[in-house]
C-alpha cells in the first residue's frame, strides 16, 4: 500500500484507512442483515409437505422393487384419487430424515436397515409412524453362482467356505477369498459374520448397488466364481441363477452389534412408514398408502416389465394396473 | 472449459523460484517408486545430491524410511496415540436427529435459511414452467448473446448459437424438465455463491488480516470432499434442496472470493494513485477504480464458481435435490444406461452453455475497458438487454399461452436403446481390459499400499517433514507433519495409506497421460482444437454415468476409482502443459532450430525445461484433483477413506463419515503443500 500526501479534502488520505472503513461498513452491514433475518421472524415452519391433502411426497429408494411400488402407487393416487404425487429419489436412511422433517410423507418399502433411526424417530420422537406391512417379503443372504455350486455342491454350507476360499481370491481381497459386500446403505453384518465364523474371506465393499450389480453380471458372464451379498426380490433375479449359502440361523438380536454378529439374515416383512402428521391428516392419500399391500409376485411382475421388457416405470405400472384391478381396488379408501 | 473450475490455483500460484530436481511431483512419485524398491533416479544421481543439500536430506529421509520399513515390516500408527472421536460424534448425531424440528436454534434461525432456500428454488421452478420451453429458450439465448456483446461479431453469434443449441438439445433428448430443475438449483446456488464470494473477496482483498484468516479456510473448503459435509448439513437441514444448496455454496464460494481478492490486490497502483489524487473517497475509489479494474478476475471467478456449482448440484441429488443428477441415479437403479447417459449429456450441455457465456462476457468486459464503444453499439446493447427483460416478463406472464410448458414430445429423439446397444458392444469387445486392471491392481496398487503401510509412522512423518522443507518452507513441513499426525490420531492410518497409494498411482498416470497429450496438443493445433470438447466432457460429465459400465469392463475395485481420477484430473494437466509449452519464447525455439536440433531435441532440451514452472503447477493441480475423486472411487469399489465417507453419508453416521472426511482434507492439505512450489516471500 502506498500513501498519498496531496489529498487536501476531508477524506482520509491513507488508502488503507479507506479500505478499513469499507470493510467495517461491510461487516456492519452483514451483521445487521443477519440480525434482521434472525429477529424479524418468528419460528419457522418445520414442515412443507406433511398433512397436505392434495399433494403427496413419496421417498423412493434406488432399487427396482421400490421403484415398482412407487410407480403403481403414484399412478393410482393420481388417477383414482386425484392426488398429485411428487417422487423424490433418496435412500432408506435419508427417507427417515425426510419424513421426520416433513420433506417426505411416506416410504413404501423399508428393510429395517437402520435400527438406530427406527428407535430415534419411531420410538423416541414419534415423528414417523408405521403404515403397516407392504406384503412383500424380503430376504438377504450369501450367494454363489449356480455354475460354481454345481461343481462344488458342498459350498452351500458356510462350514465348507474356507475349503474353497482360494478360488475367490482377487487383487482386492488381500490374499484371502473375496466376499462382495453390499451398498453401504443396506442392512448388513457381513464383517461380523466373517470375523466371528473365522472365514478366510475379506469383505470387499461395493460402493453402490449399481456397482455391485454390474460387477456380478460381469463375473457371471465370464463364468467366474464369486461369493456375494444378495437379496430378493431383485432386478436381476431372473437373469442370474444364484444359489444361497446357508449361514447359521438368525435369532433375534444375534446381529447386534455388528462386531459380534455370527448368524445369517432374517426374512423381513417389508414395512411402510409415514410422517406422523400425514398419517393423521393425510385424508384419502394416507388411507390409500396404509392399505397398499401386494405380494412378491405382483412386485416382481412390475419389476420384470421395467427391466426385461425395458418399459418405463409409468408404462409398467399402467400395464399391471390394467391386469390386476381386483388387487388394487381393495386399497382405495371406502367412500 | 477455458477456465475450468479447478484451475484456480493457476492464476493464484505464486511465481516459483527454486533449485532443480527436488521437484515436488518428483519427490512424491519417487517416494512411491522407492517403496516398490525401484531405483528412481538415473545417472548423475550422486552429483546432483552433492550439489543440493536439500535433495540430500530428502534422499536420506527416503532411505531411512525404506530401511526402517524393511526392518519393522509394519508401521501403523499406535493405538495408544489415537483419540476417541466416535463417542461425541455419535452423541451429536442423536441430538441432531431428536432436536432438528424442535430446538430454538433450528426454529428461529437455521430453518429460516432452509425454508428460504427451498422457497427460492420452488419459485424458480414455477417461473421456468410458466415461461414455457419457448420462453426459456428465447430469453436465455438472447441473454447469452447480449452478455457476449450483442453484436454481429463471431464471438457474440457463437455464444448465442451455443446457448440455443444446448437448450434445444436438452429438449430433444427428452430432458427438458430435469434440466429446468437443475437450472433453478443452479440459479439459486450461483447467486448465493457469487454474493457471498464477493463479500468474502472484498474482505480479504481489502484487509491483510482477513486474507490471512480466510486463505486457509478457502483451502479447506476446496479440498474437503463435498460428501463429508453433505452429511452434517443433512442432519441439520433435513433432506432436499436446502442442504444441497448450502453444500453447493460452500463448495463454490472459494474461487469467486479468491479471484475477487486477487483482482483487488493486483490493481494497477498508478490507476489507484490517479483516483486518489482526483479526490476520490474510499468508497468512490473502490467503486470507480478498484472494482472495475478487478472486473476481469471477478468474471473469471464467477465462471469457475458456476462450473463448481454445476458439478456439486449433480452430486447433491444424492440427498434429494432433484434435477438431472436425480435422473442419473434413478437410471442407474434400473440399469438404464441410455437414460443415464442422456441426462449426463444434458449436464455437459448446460456446462458448456454457462461456461461459454460467462467466458464470452468476461472477454467482452475486458475489451470494453480498452476500447471506447460507438454510441450506436452502446444503444444497441442496452436495447438488447431491455428486450431480454421485456421478453422475460412477457413470457413469465403469458408463456404457457404461447407454447407448452415442456419441450414438445414430437421434437424429441429417444437415443436410449442405441446407447444401450453401444455400451453392450463395448463391454463385450473390450473385456480383455479386465486383465490389465487386474495386473495394475496387483502390480502397482498392492505393492505401493503394502510399502506405505510398512513404513513406520515416525519415519513417514520424518519424510514428509524433509520433503516439505526441501520443496517449500518450514511452514509447509509443519503443515504436512501435523496433517499426517491428525490422520493417525483419528485412527485412520491404514485406510489413509490405502487411499494415498491410490492417489500416487492416479497421479503418476495423470501426469504421464496429461504431459504426453499436452505436448502433442501444443505441437499440433488440430489436435488441440479437437481435444477441447473432449476435455470439456471429461471434466463435466458426472462420473457415475461412465463408471458403472467401466465396472462391467474391468470389474469393481480400486482400479475403477483410479481410472475416474485420471479422466477427471488429466484435462487440467493437459491444458496447463499445452499452455506452458506454447508460452515458451519463440525466439529461443528459433535459435534451437537454427542450431540444427531435431524436433525431439527441441522438445526435451528447450521446451520442456523452459516450461517446467507450468508443469509443476500441473502436478500440484493434478494431486488435488486426483484426491477429490477418492470419494467417487469409494462408490465403485475403491474402499478406504472414500468408502467410509460414503458409508457415513448413507447411514447418517457422523462417527464414521466425518473423521474420514477430515482425513481426506488432511491428506489433501499435506499433498498440496508438499507439491506447491515455494512462494516468493512478501510477493503479494
Amino acid at each position: 500500500m502506498h500513501s498519498s500526501t496531496h489529498d487536501t479534502q476531508s477524506n482520509p488520505s491513507n488508502p488503507s484507512k479507506h479500505s478499513k472503513r469499507i470493510r467495517n461498513a461491510i461487516l456492519a452491514g452483514s451483521a445487521v442483515v443477519g440480525m434482521l433475518a434472525v429477529s424479524a421472524c418468528s419460528a419457522a415452519s418445520t414442515t412443507n409437505a406433511g398433512g397436505s391433502d392434495d399433494k403427496v411426497t413419496l421417498a423412493q429408494p434406488s432399487w427396482a422393487g421400490a421403484q415398482a411400488n412407487i410407480a403403481v402407487a403414484k399412478k393410482l393416487l393420481e388417477d383414482e384419487l386425484g392426488v398429485e404425487v411428487d417422487v423424490r429419489q433418496m435412500n432408506e436412511t435419508a427417507a427417515f430424515t425426510a419424513m421426520d422433517g416433513g420433506q417426505a410423507d411416506a416410504v413404501l418399502e423399508d428393510w429395517h436397515g437402520n435400527p438406530k433411526q427406527l428407535k430415534t424417530f419411531v420410538e423416541k420422537k414419534k415423528s414417523v409412524v408405521s403404515a403397516g406391512e407392504l406384503g412383500v417379503k424380503g430376504h438377504i443372504g450369501w450367494y454363489v453362482p449356480k455354475y460354481y455350486a454345481d461343481k462344488h455342491p458342498d459350498i452351500t454350507n458356510w462350514k465348507n467356505l474356507n475349503k474353497y476360499a482360494d478360488d475367490f481370491k482377487t487383487s482386492e481381497s488381500k490374499g484371502k477369498g473375496q466376499f462382495i459386500g453390499a451398498d453401504p446403505e443396506y442392512s448388513q453384518h457381513d464383517t461380523g459374520i466373517i470375523k466371528n465364523l473365522d472365514l478366510d474371506f475379506t469383505h470387499v465393499p461395493s460402493g453402490s448397488e449399481s456397482a455391485q450389480q454390474e460387477e456380478i453380471e460381469r463375473l457371471y458372464k465370464a463364468k467366474k466364481p464369486f461369493l456375494t451379498y444378495w437379496w430378493t426380490p431383485q432386478v436381476l433375479q431372473n437373469e442370474l441363477e444364484l444359489v444361497e449359502v446357508e449361514l447359521p440361523k438368525y435369532t433375534k438380536g444375534c446381529n447386534v452389534p455388528v462386531e459380534k454378529a455370527d448368524c445369517g439374515y432374517p426374512h423381513v416383512d417389508l414395512e411402510k412408514f409415514m410422517n406422523a402428521d400425514f398419517a393423521k391428516n393425510g385424508g384419502d392419500a394416507a388411507e390409500f398408502i396404509k392399505n397398499f399391500k401386494w405380494s412378491n409376485e405382483d412386485q416382481d411382475a412390475v419389476v420384470n416389465y421395467m427391466t426385461q421388457d425395458k418399459m418405463k416405470p409409468e408404462a409398467a405400472a399402467e400395464k399391471w394396473i390394467k391386469e390386476n384391478k381386483d388387487v388394487w381396488e381393495a386399497w382405495l379408501p371406502k367412500k | 472449459m477455458s477456465a475450468a473450475p479447478t484451475e484456480t490455483p493457476v492464476t493464484e500460484t505464486p511465481v516459483l523460484d527454486k533449485q532443480p530436481d527436488t521437484t515436488p511431483g518428483g519427490g512424491q512419485s519417487d517416494a512411491a517408486a522407492a517403496v516398490k524398491g525401484v531405483p528412481s533416479r538415473g545417472p548423475g544421481l550422486r552429483a546432483r545430491f552433492a550439489g543440493s543439500p536439500k535433495a540430500l536430506i530428502v534422499g536420506m529421509a527416503l532411505l531411512f524410511a525404506i530401511v526402517t520399513a524393511a526392518v519393522t515390516g509394519n508401521g501403523t500408527w499406535p493405538g495408544g496415540l489415537e483419540v476417541d472421536v466416535k463417542t461425541p460424534l455419535t452423541d451429536l448425531t442423536d441430538w441432531l436427529s431428536l432436536n432438528r424440528t424442535t430446538h430454538p436454534v433450528f426454529l428461529y434461525f437455521l430453518l429460516h435459511i432452509s425454508n428460504f432456500a427451498e422457497t427460492a428454488y420452488l419459485s424458480l421452478v414455477d417461473l421456468f414452467a410458466a415461461m414455457g420451453w419457448l420462453g426459456v429458450t428465447v430469453v436465455v439465448t438472447l441473454v447469452a448473446w447480449a452478455a457476449a456483446g450483442a453484436d454481429l461479431s463471431r464471438r457474440a453469434l457463437r455464444t448465442g448459437a451455443i446457448a440455443l443449441g444446448a437448450l434445444a438439445l436438452c429438449g430433444v433428448l427428452q430432458m427438458w424438465e430435469p434440466t429446468m430443475e437443475t437450472l433453478s438449483l443452479m440459479t439459486v446456488a450461483v447467486i448465493a455463491s457469487a454474493v457471498i464470494g464477493l463479500l468474502l473477496g472484498l474482505a480479504s482483498g481489502l484487509s491483510d488480516r482477513c486474507e490471512r484468516v480466510l486463505r486457509p479456510v478457502f483451502d479447506v473448503m476446496q479440498i474437503m470432499p463435498a460428501f463429508a459435509y453433505l452429511l452434517p448439513l443433512m442432519l441439520i437441514f433435513g433432506i432436499g434442496q436446502p442442504p444441497a444448496l448450502i453444500a453447493t455454496v460452500i463448495y463454490a464460494v472459494p474461487p469467486m472470493a479468491r479471484l475477487t481478492s486477487l483482482g483487488l490486490r493486483a490493481a494497477d497502483p498508478a490507476a489507484l494513485e490517479a483516483s486518489v489524487s482526483l479526490g476520490a473517497t474510499g468508497r468512490q475509489q473502490l467503486l470507480t477504480a478498484r472494482l472495475p479494474l478487478a472486473r476481469k478476475q471477478m468474471m473469471l471467478g464467477l465462471n469457475q464458481t458456476i462450473m463448481m456449482c454445476l458439478s456439486m448440484v449433480v452430486l447433491a441429488s444424492l440427498i434429494g435435490a432433484g434435477g438431472l443428477g436425480d435422473r442419473i441415479y434413478r437410471a442407474m437403479a434400473t440399469k438404464d444406461m441410455g437414460m443415464a447417459l442422456t441426462a449426463g449429456i444434458s449436464v455437459v450441455l448446460i456446462a458448456v452453455l454457462l461456461d461459454r457465456s460467462t467466458a464470452a462476457a468476461g472477454e467482452q468486459l475486458q475489451e470494453r475497458v480498452s476500447q471506447v464503444a460507438t454510441r450506436a453499439a452502446l444503444l444497441l446493447r442496452r436495447g438488447v438487454w431491455l428486450l431480454a427483460l421485456v421478453l422475460f416478463v412477457v413470457f413469465a406472464l403469458f408463456g404457457t399461452a404461447l407454447g407448452q410448458e415442456a419441450w414438445p414430445e414430437a421434437w424429441s429423439v429417444d437415443l436410449t436403446t442405441g446407447i444401450q446397444q453401444g455400451v453392450d458392444w463395448i463391454t463385450r469387445e473390450l473385456s480383455f481390459m479386465a486383465n490389465w486392471s487386474d495386473a495394475f491392481a496387483r502390480g502397482v496398487l498392492n505393492p505401493v499400499r503394502s510399502g506405505l503401510i510398512a513404513v513406520p509412522w515416525w519415519a513417514l512423518l520424518l519424510l514428509v517433514a524433509a520433503v516439505g522443507w526441501a520443496v517449500g518452507t518450514w511452514r509447509a513441513a509443519m503443515t504436512g507433519v501435523l496433517c499426517l499426525a491428525l490422520i493417525g490420531a483419528l485412527g485412520l492410518w491404514d485406510a489413509s495409506m490405502d487411499t494415498l497409494s491410490q492417489v500416487f498411482a492416479g497421479l503418476a498416470l495423470t501426469v504421464l497421460v496429461g504431459v504426453l497429450i499436452g505436448v502433442l496438443a501444443a505441437r499440433v493445433p488440430t489436435i488441440e482444437r479437437v481435444l477441447r470438447p473432449v476435455l470439456d466432457v471429461m471434466q463435466t460429465m458426472p462420473q457415475f454415468v461412465y463408471l458403472i459400465p467401466v465396472i462391467g469392463l474391468i470389474g469393481q475395485g480400486r482400479a475403477v476409482g483410479v481410472f475416474a481420477a485420471v479422466i477427471y484430473a488429466a484435462p487440467a494437466v493437459i491444458r496447463i502443459t499445452t499452455e506452458s509449452l506454447k508460452q515458451v519464447d519463440p525466439t529461443v525455439l528459433e535459435a534451437s532450430r537454427s542450431l540444427g536440433d531435431t524436433t525431439s531435441q527441441q522438445l526435451f532440451k528447450v521446451q520442456l525445461p523452459l516450461a517446467r514452472k507450468g508443469l509443476l503447477v500441473g502436478v500440484n493441480q493434478g494431486v488435488v484433483l486426483v484426491l477429490s475423486m477418492v470419494v467417487i472411487g469409494g462408490m465403485v469399489g475403491g474402499g478406504a477413506l472414500g468408502y467410509q465417507v460414503v458409508y457415513g453419508l448413507s447411514k447418517q453416521n457422523l462417527a464414521i463419515g466425518l473423521p474420514a472426511g477430515a482425513a481426506i482434507v488432511c491428506l489433501g492439505l499435506m499433498l498440496d503443500r508438499l507439491s506447491q512450489p515455494r512462494e516468493k516471500h512478501g510477493g503479494r
